[in-house]
C-alpha cells in the first residue's frame, strides 16, 4: 500500500514518479512512463516479452517491481535503434532474416539480443541461442530469428579478424 | 495478473533486515531475486502484508574461500555463480546445476537465497546443497544459527526458517582432491521445472576408490531428497567397477515421487534411474576437482 517516490534513468532520460510499491516494471515503464514498445504477455515470467536491460543486464520487467528499479539505468527497445532511425544491427539482422511476424514477442527478443552483443565479448552463436530459450514467440516458428542469430555471430566474428 | 497490495521497505544493512523481519513479523516477506516471488505475487499464491527488499545489501553478495568451506552470499545472483572462479574450484556441481536454474534473464536477478529459502521440491540448488552436505547460516535479530541443508527441508515450501529469520549465506564444505561432480535433469522445454534431476558428488582417491559420495534428488519428493542407500554402497568400491545400474536402482529406491499432468511416478522413477546411471558415469569418467 506503500507510495514511493522513485527516479529511474529510461534511455538516457530521467524519469521522477511517485508509484505504489506493487507497481511491476513492466507496468511503470508502460503507463506511467508510456514507453509501450515492452511488451506483457504473461505477467508472470514465462514468455520474455517483457525483457529490459536493468544496469546492462537483460531482466524480465514483469518480476521486477518499479520501485526497486529507483537508481536504476534502464533500456528499453524505444532505446535500442539511432535517433535518425537507423536500426541497431541486432534489429537490422531480424529485419533481414524475417526473425519476426507480428512483433508481439520482438522487443524481448531485441533487448535479449542487444544485452549480449554488446557485453563486448564477442558472444557465441551457442550462448545467444541459449539466452533466448527464455523467450517464446507464437508466430515465426524460430528460424528465421535463429538465421539472425547465426548471423550477429559472423558478424562478431569478421569484426575481430 | 497484478499483485495484491503490500507495503515494501528497503533494507539498508543485514541488522536492518533482520529487524525489520522481527518488527513485521509472520506477514513479512524477504524479496531477494523475485524471480518467483513476484510471479506468486501476480497469481496472488502469496500475499504478504510487507515485502523487506534486501537487494542494496552489498554484504550480502559474493563468494568467499574460508578455511574448509566456501561461503556464498544470499545475495549472490545465479549469473555470477556460474561465473564465478572459486565455485568452479571448490563446487563445480553448483555451476553446472546453475545452467539449469530458470533462464538467462531470470539468473540476471535470481539469487542462491532466494532458490534455497523457496524450497521448490523440482528446483536444483536445493538439491544441490543437500548432495553437497552444505550449511545454512540463518540470521535473525537473536543472532546466527547455522543448520545442515539436509536437515533444513521439511516439505515442499516448507524449511527450517522461522518467523524474524532470513538466509544470510550458504556454505559449501570443500571436498577432497579428485572429486568429480555431475549434474542432469530430465525437463520438457529449457529453464521448466525438472521432472526429475539428479546431483552427484565422488570423491575418489588416487588409487581410484570411492571415499565419499553425496548423491541429491530434485523433482523425485517432497524435498529435496537424499539417496542415503547408494551413497553408502558407493564408499569403499571401486570407482572403474561400478555396477551402475544397481548403484542407480538404489538411488530410486530412496525417491518419494508423485503424480502430476507432467509426469507419472513410474515414469520419474524409470527416466530417474536412467538419468542417475548416466550422471554417475558421466561423474566416474570426469577429472575431478583439483
Ligand atoms: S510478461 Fe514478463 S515474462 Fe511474460
Ligand atoms: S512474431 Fe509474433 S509472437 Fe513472435
Amino acid at each position: 500500500m506503500s507510495d514511493h517516490n522513485i527516479e529511474s534513468r529510461i534511455n538516457g532520460a530521467v524519469y521522477k514518479k511517485t508509484v505504489p510499491a506493487r507497481r511491476t516494471l513492466a507496468d511503470f515503464l508502460r503507463q506511467d512512463c508510456n514507453l509501450t514498445g515492452t511488451h506483457i504477455g504473461c505477467e508472470h515470467g514465462v514468455c520474455g516479452a517483457c525483457t529490459v536491460i536493468v544496469d546492462g543486464v537483460a531482466v524480465r520487467s514483469c518480476l521486477m517491481l518499479a520501485v526497486q528499479a529507483d537508481g536504476a539505468d534502464v533500456r528499453t527497445v524505444e532505446g535500442v535503434a539511432s535517433q535518425d532511425g537507423t536500426l541497431h544491427r541486432v534489429q537490422q539482422v531480424l529485419h533481414e532474416e524475417h526473425g519476426l511476424q507480428c512483433g508481439f514477442c520482438t522487443p524481448g527478443f531485441v533487448m535479449t539480443l542487444v544485452s549480449l552483443v554488446e557485453r563486448g565479448d564477442n558472444v557465441s552463436e551457442e550462448e545467444m541461442k541459449a539466452a533466448l530459450s527464455g523467450h517464446i514467440c507464437r508466430c515465426t516458428g524460430y528460424q528465421g530469428i535463429l538465421r539472425a542469430v547465426k548471423k550477429l555471430a559472423t558478424q562478431n566474428t569478421t569484426a575481430k579478424a | 495478473m497484478k499483485p495484491a497490495a503490500f507495503d515494501y521497505v528497503v533494507a539498508t544493512s543485514t541488522d536492518d533486515a533482520v529487524s525489520r523481519l522481527a518488527e513485521f513479523g509472520e506477514d513479512a516477506r524477504v524479496i531477494a531475486g523475485g524471480q518467483s516471488l513476484v510471479p506468486m505475487l501476480a497469481l496472488r499464491l502469496a500475499r504478504p502484508s510487507v515485502l523487506v527488499d534486501i537487494n542494496r545489501i552489498a554484504e550480502l553478495a559474493g563468494t568467499k574461500a574460508e578455511g574448509s568451506s566456501l561461503r556464498i552470499g544470499a545475495m549472490t545472483r545465479q549469473n555470477t555463480i556460474m561465473q564465478d572462479a572459486l565455485v568452479g574450484k571448490h563446487a563445480p556441481a553448483l555451476a553446472a546445476a546453475t545452467r539449469l536454474v530458470g533462464h538467462h534473464q531470470t539468473r540476471n536477478r535470481g539469487t542462491i537465497g532466494g532458490s534455497i529459502a523457496l524450497g521448490e521440491p523440482a528446483s536444483e540448488y536445493p538439491a544441490t546443497a543437500v548432495a553437497l552436505g552444505a550449511q545454512i547460516e540463518l540470521r535473525s535479530k537473536g543472532g546466527t544459527r547455522t543448520i545442515p541443508a539436509r536437515d533444513f527441508y521439511e516439505a515442499a515450501y516448507t524449511t527450517a526458517i522461522k518467523t524474524g529469520e532470513m538466509i544470510h549465506a550458504v556454505h559449501f564444505p570443500h571436498w577432497p582432491q579428485g572429486t568429480a561432480m555431475a549434474v542432469d535433469e530430465i525437463a520438457r522445454r529449457p529453464g521448466d521445472f525438472a521432472l526429475t534431476g539428479i546431483v552427484v558428488a565422488l570423491a575418489i582417491d588416487a588409487g581410484g576408490k570411492i571415499t565419499r559420495a553425496g548423491i541429491g534428488w530434485f523433482g523425485m519428493a517432497q524435498t529435496p531428497c537424499v539417496a542415503v542407500q547408494a551413497e553408502k554402497a558407493l564408499v569403499g568400491q571401486s570407482a572403474a567397477k561400478l555396477d551402475i545400474p544397481a548403484i542407480a536402482a538404489l538411488a530410486v529406491a530412496d525417491t518419494e515421487p508423485w503424480d502430476d499432468i507432467h509426469a507419472t511416478v513410474a515414469y520419474r522413477r524409470i527416466v530417474g534411474g536412467r538419468l542417475a546411471a548416466r550422471v554417475i558415469k558421466k561423474a566416474v569418467a570426469m577429472k575431478g576437482i583439483a
